[in-house]
């Protein structure tokens, strides 16, 4: 056994309202560059639909991600290594910007200069590759609400699928369809095809937290791990000639802030945390003979952090031991191992992909909820998503490969989550049946029901820092004195503040930037040599030198805020378990 | 003029090739890349490219076995110069042709696809001038060896042994000077593409990733050792005496 750590993502797709805001943040913070304007690390797909790219999610034509050979031996589908070499100077399965969309922008000009006439003014949309006058076909996101998909549904590589083997016909008029939505970032798999496909070796996973990263100054731009990464989630600036992907916001990450879609997630449906897993047995768990089992064989690969032989064996890795109480508390662990309700997008695939999601029961209650039925009731929910055959096919082939039993155990258990909930809510006991009905506990499904629907940013996001002691050797830190409040830090240069040497963007300066932001005064020692910059100040406490010395005003006001701070904290906290919750009803 | 062409301008090119090479890998490692127009364009580039690469790599070959083999030691091995020089007009035409058609459809697809010649710089432009060059130069001497049949010149007498020679520092430049004018500006023309080869998009060549065959699939690597936060801003100078200083310095 080897205990490594894993960064992970679940989300909740019963909450995703597909607002796009995870996408619109991630573009700007990462892809609003020339060269990866038609690329979204973070994408939200409606499904059905034919995602982004155009049915990245058909393997017979995209030969991504592992499948086994003869022998029952990985091997990565769109060939070897010699044969993947022979095919270097054109390689042949190889998605074109028609796949994903040719991004425009508008002469917005014409709108100012456009001489006075008759007519409006048009902003005509130009083609960012071209330069020329285009005319918009499709995008990162035509399909989005089921647009056009009573003409273009059959495409989605899942209907067809389904369509082929079973004869259901999926529903695309519009009383009878169904939909939900799937953000998508890159998954961080423990067992990465876009890896292995890579000639140069330029892409790796960190051994701390298993973010997989391109190497910049390695990659060469031979495009194979574009082709290997079955979720399409490798993108080639076609300005650098080089692959760009999803970074996790390791920036963040590592100073302990969630990612940047995470962060402004509108329906706080994503956490993250941390997994530990036996990095020994990746690749015998992703050779799992049938795919069935390959979620299971997934599963078994996190490691429980509680387990005595698991923390001795994390100890003698190198594991510290805060990143064990935050793999402790970790809710991607609990929402996937613990309650088993998240599970892996398409794990059929075989690359052992690190961000879950929660299936969505909401086509089945919307549907319900339009036949007329209680959709809350146990025994209506219960009864229907069994025989709403089509949602949890469609669910099984993204999440289970095919595995409808697992999907329906999941939703059963959210089902029964709601069911359970809502006695409690109406004041009445809980109902312990329902919570056994799908083998749980009372006190389990609370503990979920706080998790999934009521949790805080810091249970969304249990994230521990990266560590300052041993990233000492990064370039950017020279002088330990500039870390956090040492006497170092934003030294000043000679015309200024901020004259010198540019201030480093990274870990440490991130951190202390975070910790003046976020705490209550200023941090000591910012001393700002009797000027004031209020560029650089945050509105947290009042830096000396901003009034005259001795006027009581300062003293008056902060202290009203402090009281203010005060009173809010005494504020009733919401009940913390379920017999505290109990308790509190009984005591109104 | 001989001793110019043949006994200096090799080492001005080996050392460009060399120092251009060292320097661009040192300070541009970014730019190292095949700046691939695939994902505007594949049809073409289907069909061009591999039969320009494979076809180079083929005329590589043979440039190898020409220059660098003695014909003493094939002719020890049985090979006669006829036999030698019959395979060498054969697969050496046949993979010239390759080559050459192969680049005519990747030049052609570069200037109609709108996307590509927009991404085409003007070294690119230069850089394919030179290339082209040399192959039609290449495939002119093998034209004219064609033509003149047994009579043809044997460049293993005169070319090979100064090519030889500039790595032993001892440049036979009268081997040279006696080859005739086809080879001369064949050979000006290679070392004008050798010495464009740093600073240009071939460089993608000297980092053919021949180690994957051996590498493992999965790569990990230690967030510490490879400082993957980002940089600072590289100094416009040394700072001598300063080290202890320094803040960008390890």
């Amino acid at each position: 056994m080897r205990v490594m750590a894993q960064m992970g993502m679940v989300m909740n797709l019963d909450k995703c309202i597909g607002c796009h805001t995870c996408s619109v943040t991630c573009k700007q913070a990462w892809t609003n560059r020339a060269g990866t304007e038609y690329v979204w690390f973070n994408n939200v797909e409606t499904r059905p639909g034919q995602g982004y790219p155009r049915r990245h999610e058909d393997q017979t034509t995209w030969k991504g991600g592992w499948e086994l050979g003869k022998r029952g031996n990985l091997k990565l589908k769109a060939g070897g290594r010699v044969s993947k070499l022979f095919g270097i100077f054109a390689s042949p399965v190889q998605p074109q910007l028609s796949d994903y969309y040719e991004p425009w922008t508008y002469d917005y000009q014409t709108l100012i200069e456009a001489p006075l006439g008759d007519d409006f003014p048009v902003a005509r949309p130009k083609s960012l590759i071209t330069g020329e006058n285009t005319k918009i076909t499709w995008s990162a996101n035509w399909d989005d609400n089921l647009g056009g998909t009573s003409e273009l549904g059959h495409l989605d590589p899942i209907v067809e699928k389904i369509r082929r083997e079973s004869e259901d016909v999926v529903k695309f008029e519009l009383e009878r369809t169904f939909m939900f939505y799937l953000p998508r970032i890159c998954e961080h798999c423990l067992n990465p095809s876009c890896m292995a496909s890579c000639p140069s070796g330029a892409i790796y996973k960190r051994a701390e937290d298993g973010i997989v990263l391109v190497d910049q100054d390695r990659c060469r731009g031979w495009r194979q791990c574009i082709t290997g990464c079955p979720y399409k989630k490798i993108y080639f600036n076609h300005k650098s000639g080089k692959a760009e992907k999803c970074t996790f916001c390791y920036p963040r990450v590592e100073v302990g802030l969630p990612t940047v879609c995470s962060e402004t997630c509108v329906g706080r449906l994503r956490y993250i945390g941390l997994f530990l897993y036996d990095a020994d047995r990746v690749t015998e768990a992703a050779a799992t003979p049938d795919e069935g089992d390959l979620y299971e064989a997934q599963l078994g690969l996190m490691l429980d952090p509680d387990d005595p032989a698991v923390i001795a064996q994390a100890r003698a890795d190198g594991i510290p031991d805060d990143w064990m109480d935050a793999a402790r508390r970790s809710p991607v662990y609990a929402l996937a191992k613990r309650y088993r309700v998240a599970l892996p997008l398409h794990p059929e695939y075989r690359t052992m992909p690190m961000v879950w999601y929660v299936p969505p029961l909401s086509p089945i209650v919307d549907v319900l909820a339009g036949q007329g039925h209680d959709a809350e009731d146990r025994a209506t929910l219960f009864g229907a998503i069994e025989a709403l055959r089509i949602p949890v096919e469609y669910l099984a082939e993204l999440f289970t490969a095919g595995r409808t039993d697992i999907i329906t155990d999941v939703l059963r258990k959210l089902a029964a989550m709601r069911s359970y909930m809502r006695g409690v809510t109406l004041g009445r006991d809980g109902d312990a049946s329902i919570p056994e009905s799908v083998g749980m506990t009372e006190e389990a499904v609370y503990e979920m029901y706080r998790l999934m629907a009521i949790a805080k940013y810091d249970d969304r996001y249990v994230i521990p820092t990266a560590h300052v002691e041993r990233a000492h050797e990064l370039e950017e830190l020279g002088c330990s004195l500039d870390f956090d409040e040492g006497p170092g830090m934003y030294e000043s240069g000679p015309f200024g503040e901020a004259s010198g040497r540019p201030a480093p963007v990274a870990v440490e300066t991130f951190n202390a930037l975070k910790q003046r932001q976020t705490s209550e005064a200023a941090p000591a020692g910012s001393d700002l040599r009797g000027r004031v910059n209020l560029l650089n100040w945050d509105g947290n406490g009042v830096p000396s030198g901003m009034f005259p010395p001795g006027t009581a005003r300062v003293s008056a006001a902060s202290g009203a805020a402090l009281g203010a701070d005060e009173a809010e904290g005494e504020a009733p906290q919401p009940p913390q378990t379920r017999a505290e919750a109990k308790q509190s009803r009984e005591d109104s | 003029m001989s001793t110019f062409l043949w006994g200096v301008l090799p080492y001005l090119t080996l050392a460009t090739l060399i120092g251009g090479t060292i320097w661009r890998y040192r300070y541009d490692k970014f730019g190292w890349t095949t700046r691939s127009s695939q994902l505007y364009e594949s049809r073409l580039l289907r069909i061009g490219s591999p039969l320009f690469h494979f076809g180079i790599l083929v005329v590589l070959i043979g440039h190898i076995g020409g220059l660098v083999v003695p014909e003493s030691w094939t002719e020890a091995l049985g090979v006669s110069e006829g036999l030698y020089h019959f395979n060498a007009l054969l697969f050496g035409g046949i993979a010239g042709v390759c080559t050459l058609v192969g680049i005519l459809i990747l030049v052609y697809r570069r200037r109609t696809t709108g996307p590509v010649f927009m991404a085409t710089t003007k070294n690119d432009k230069l850089m394919y001038v030179v290339l082209v060059a040399a192959i039609v130069l290449g495939l002119w001497t093998t034209l004219v060896s064609v033509g003149a049949g047994s009579e043809a010149h044997n460049y293993r007498e005169t070319v090979s042994p100064w090519f030889r020679s500039i790595f032993l520092f001892r440049p036979d430049v009268d081997a040279m000077a006696a080859a005739p004018l086809q080879f001369h500006v064949h050979a000006i023309v290679g070392m004008l593409l050798f010495a464009l080869w740093p600073f240009s998009r071939l460089v993608h060549a000297f980092t053919a990733p021949l180690h994957y065959l051996f590498r493992p699939y999965i790569v990990y690597r230690s967030r510490d050792r490879d400082a993957s936060g980002s940089r600072p801003a590289r100094s416009g100078w040394s700072a001598v005496g300063t080290t202890d200083r320094d803040r960008s310095s390890r």
